[in-house]
């Protein structure tokens, strides 16, 4: 009965607002250490990621991702199953989106959209079945499952990229280029492309399906109570497996922002980690389609706020960011109920 | 009159719940002290309060007359208080005495720890007539033991007041008689007990004096002898009872649902259910007796199609396959209230209309093409719960947030509305108050009397005899009896229930 003891406005405001605060300001402790005024560096980061278009537009690049990978974690997670494979779905998308774009020579990119993005969705909803199944018929954990599926994708991306469908003569593992006619039209000076509407969308659709549709209805239910389903006839493991392939498949539409929208190319480690960001993405935004959406701005903006400030400051390393980053999803995440309960006799007392 | 517990204008409120509202009342040592009052009367956060979990908003508990503060149970266990939980907290792998001794072992070896302990409960069996093996699994004892072993802990850690939540609920007959002795023992050795409960009867025949709650206050506080089993129940509910019409004669109609041959197999091919033949007739009510546990949980779930089960399933004549059976059943006019109704009846994070619809959610009412209509199902959920009393009447409000009885009520209202062919009830009252149980009878009275086939099981025997035209008694997974209403006594049905031949 903890949760609406209180008004959602401070629910879903106030408190996250708190936390990440508390985050920002341990994070503040760390500059101090490393010899970065707290205050500069957090106006250094807020200037990068806000301060100007090219900013902005990085952010937004980088919420675009996050969003994807935060839907592919929320989507199975209303199912009651935690999927730790939207990296390697999200690699699989993106092989997908190559063979696709690599296919079709000549096509403009209005044409191919709609075939990219089926073959990104198939691509990612295909790697996340098995495990889906494995867990629905056999038992077998889907964190584990999941987790092994990545080094999988993640071999599988590596000789695809080496021996298969590498450009010949190009030293480095990727694919050729895509015909120019097939890039997502973007904004100059920024990776920020027309993937971005599609993440909206998505995630307007994750909203839909969940929170207004019959099958979400039945996904929430056996999410939250398998007894109950079982009662209420719902078939509960074909809808886990659904949830969790949907996940899988937004997951994959990581490749269509990556390969379509900005590289033009498949390159091996192009998702550069958002498969697991878009846990803590997920875990912050409750789950909820407009929470991951607000959730994946946030991490957006932690992110380019956190490349610029290593450019501004030398003693500001990769790793730096990381352990900031670190600090968010441990404040927001792990420590959610740090905050509920003192505002919550707060606000009883009043 | 010498005070072992005096509560002295305790207030507790819960956001804009009043819990308590200056309650306050005395017990003497060596008396049983009934405590009764409808689901959210505010007795089990008084006794939450005395056992330390919650903090009084105002006013003071004081033992033999010195004020003390309760901070925790740990505290409350210091100054010899005990609470003998209704769903007991025990380690099912661990024997009796490991049970007894866990948390407040003797020393850091186990060895003489338990050996020391041994002797001490040696004794307490001894002068409470408390006999159990302490070297028995508690997983293996039947649920009466159990709650002895409950009642040893608290013993064993020095309790002086004991708490007694519902303990009968779970108990066949012998077993309560049982329990009664031991209760009028401690107390003849000058033990404090406080006993809630809903059983009115149990509360005339045990207590010396009673204590009835209404709305989080005390309405009145009365010497048990000089008191009445009406009075209590006007008291409780704050309104005269309309009592309930006797039955009308049931109009049996032709066979809706019959299970031949059904078996069920747990996991270590224990038979659950043993070849059970059954019929239900449109118009009557068939009523299931037994202890809980004797296998009516698993007849419920292989009637509804919840678990797979061996044997033939017809309604009205025609087989039901297997496959998909729950749908089917539930497509064909299946209603059923389940046992559990926390687990299975209800999810306790949707909200009120998102239950209302579990089970329906796909009936054109509910939905159009794939997608709930929301507004039609909380415009539907406020009339039904205007219909069965729900309270508070807020199809918002989250399921979890309702008192039992009012969550029970949301459930039969669901199950009922559609006045389904045949209907399965599973302890439709069980820790239900008074007003509650009125409403659900009468309701189930005139479903029957509208022609649905109902199935009651319930380990309460008055609800058995108030509403069954037709008994079967359940023990060990088979039916070990079979009474028409006209034969049908407490005490008949109570030795068919223990396994013997009556």
């Amino acid at each position: 009965m903890t949760n609406r003891d209180l008004p959602p406005l401070i629910d879903y405001g106030l408190i996250p607002l708190l936390n990440l605060l508390a985050a920002l300001a341990v994070s503040g402790v760390v500059f101090a250490i490393i010899g970065v005024p707290p205050w500069t560096a957090l106006a250094s980061m807020a200037e990068g990621a806000f301060g100007s278009g090219d900013g902005i537009g990085y952010t937004l690049y980088y919420a675009t991702n996050f969003i994807f990978a935060g839907l592919a974690v929320a989507l199975p997670a209303r199912a009651g199953l935690f999927n730790i494979g939207g990296e390697g779905q999200a690699m699989l998308g993106g092989l997908a989106v190559a063979l696709v774009c690599l296919g079709l020579p000549g096509w403009p990119w209005w044409a191919a959209l709609p075939l990219v993005v089926a073959a990104a969705l198939a691509g990612g909803a295909a790697w996340a079945l098995v495990p889906a199944l494995l867990q629905v018929r056999r038992g077998s954990h889907i964190v584990i499952t999941t987790i092994l599926f990545n080094f999988l994708a993640s071999k599988l991306l590596t000789w695809m990229l080496v021996d298969v469908i590498k450009a010949p003569g190009d030293p480095s593992p990727e694919t050729a280029g895509f015909a120019p006619s097939l890039a997502l039209p973007g904004i100059e000076g920024s990776p920020l492309n027309l993937s971005l509407l599609l993440a909206l969308v998505a995630a307007f659709l994750a909203w839909l399906l969940i929170n207004r549709s019959v099958w979400g209805y039945e996904l929430r239910a056996a999410g939250q109570s398998p007894e109950a389903a079982r009662y209420a006839a719902i078939p509960a493991g074909t809808l886990a497996v659904l949830a969790v392939c949907l996940g899988g498949a937004c997951a994959g539409l990581i490749g269509v922002n990556e390969a379509m929208g900005v590289e033009h190319r498949l390159v091996l480690s192009f998702t550069s980690g958002a498969g697991f960001v878009g846990i803590a993405v997920a875990l912050m935004g409750r789950n909820h389609a407009f929470g991951v959406v607000l959730a994946a701005l946030l991490f957006g903006a932690l992110y380019q706020g956190g490349s610029e400030l290593s450019f501004d400051y030398p003693q500001v390393t990769r790793d730096i960011v990381i352990v900031m980053d670190g600090l968010v999803i441990l404040f927001c995440g792990a420590l959610e109920q740090l905050w509920r309960r003192p505002v919550t006799a707060l606000w009883r007392r009043r | 009159m010498a005070e072992a517990i005096r509560f002295d204008g305790i207030s507790k409120r819960f956001g804009a719940v009043e819990a308590n509202c200056a309650v306050g009342f005395a017990a003497a040592p060596g008396s049983i002290h009934g405590v009764v009052g409808e689901n959210g009367a505010g007795k089990s956060t008084l006794m939450s309060i005395l056992y330390g979990y919650y903090q009084p908003d105002e006013g003071r508990i004081l033992l033999a007359g010195q004020p003390v503060r309760i901070d925790t149970s740990a505290q409350a266990i210091a100054l010899g208080i005990g609470m003998v939980h209704q769903h007991f907290v025990l380690v099912d792998d661990f024997t009796v005495l490991e049970n007894i001794v866990l948390g407040v072992e003797a020393g850091f070896r186990l060895g003489p720890a338990l050996a020391a302990a041994r002797r001490r409960l040696a004794e307490l069996e001894a002068s409470y007539g408390l006999a159990v093996d302490l070297d028995a699994v508690v997983g293996g004892l039947p649920v009466g033991l159990r709650q002895r072993v409950e009642i040893l802990k608290a013993l064993y850690r020095g309790a002086e007041i004991l708490i007694l939540d519902e303990p009968t609920a779970v108990l066949i007959p012998a077993e309560t008689e049982q329990l009664f002795a031991i209760l009028r023992r401690l107390k003849a050795e000058g033990k404090t007990i406080f006993l809630i409960s809903h059983k009115l009867r149990e509360i005339m025949a045990l207590t010396d004096r009673v204590t009835i709650m209404h709305q989080g206050r005390v309405v009145a506080d009365l010497a048990t002898s000089a008191t009445s089993e009406a009075e209590l129940a006007e008291l409780m509910v704050g309104r005269k009872l309309a009592a309930l019409p006797a039955p009308s004669l049931a109009r049996p109609g032709s066979v809706l649902l019959s299970a031949s041959g059904f078996t069920v197999q747990d996991r270590a091919g224990i038979r659950r259910l043993d070849r059970i033949d059954l019929t239900l007739r449109g118009g009557e009510i068939t009523g299931v007796a037994g202890v809980s546990g004797n296998g009516q949980s698993e007849l419920l779930a292989a009637l509804a199609g919840l678990i797979p089960v061996e044997g033939v399933l017809l309604w009205e004549g025609d087989e039901v396959p297997q496959r998909h059976r729950a749908q089917a059943l539930r497509r064909l006019g299946l209603g059923h209230i389940p046992e559990d109704r926390q687990r299975m009846g209800l999810i306790a994070g949707f909200e009120a209309w998102e239950t209302a619809i579990l089970g329906y959610q796909r009936e054109p009412a509910y939905a159009r093409r794939h997608f709930l209509r929301i507004g039609a199902a909380r415009d539907e959920t406020r009339r039904l719960m205007a219909e069965y009393e729900v309270r508070p009447g807020a199809p918002r409000l989250r399921s979890a947030a309702f008192s039992g009885g009012n969550q029970q009520k949301l459930i039969a209202a669901r199950e009922m509305a559609r006045a389904p062919k045949v209907l399965l009830v599973g302890e439709p009252t069980r820790g239900v108050d008074i007003g509650a149980i009125e409403l659900i009878h009468a309701r189930l009275r005139a479903l029957r009397d509208a022609g649905t086939a109902i199935l009651l099981v319930s380990s309460e025997l008055d609800e058995i005899l108030a509403l069954s035209d037709r008994i079967l008694v359940m023990a060990g997974g088979r039916f070990t009896g079979e009474l028409s209403r006209a034969e049908a006594s407490e005490r008949r049905i109570g030795l068919m229930m223990a396994g013997l031949a009556a």
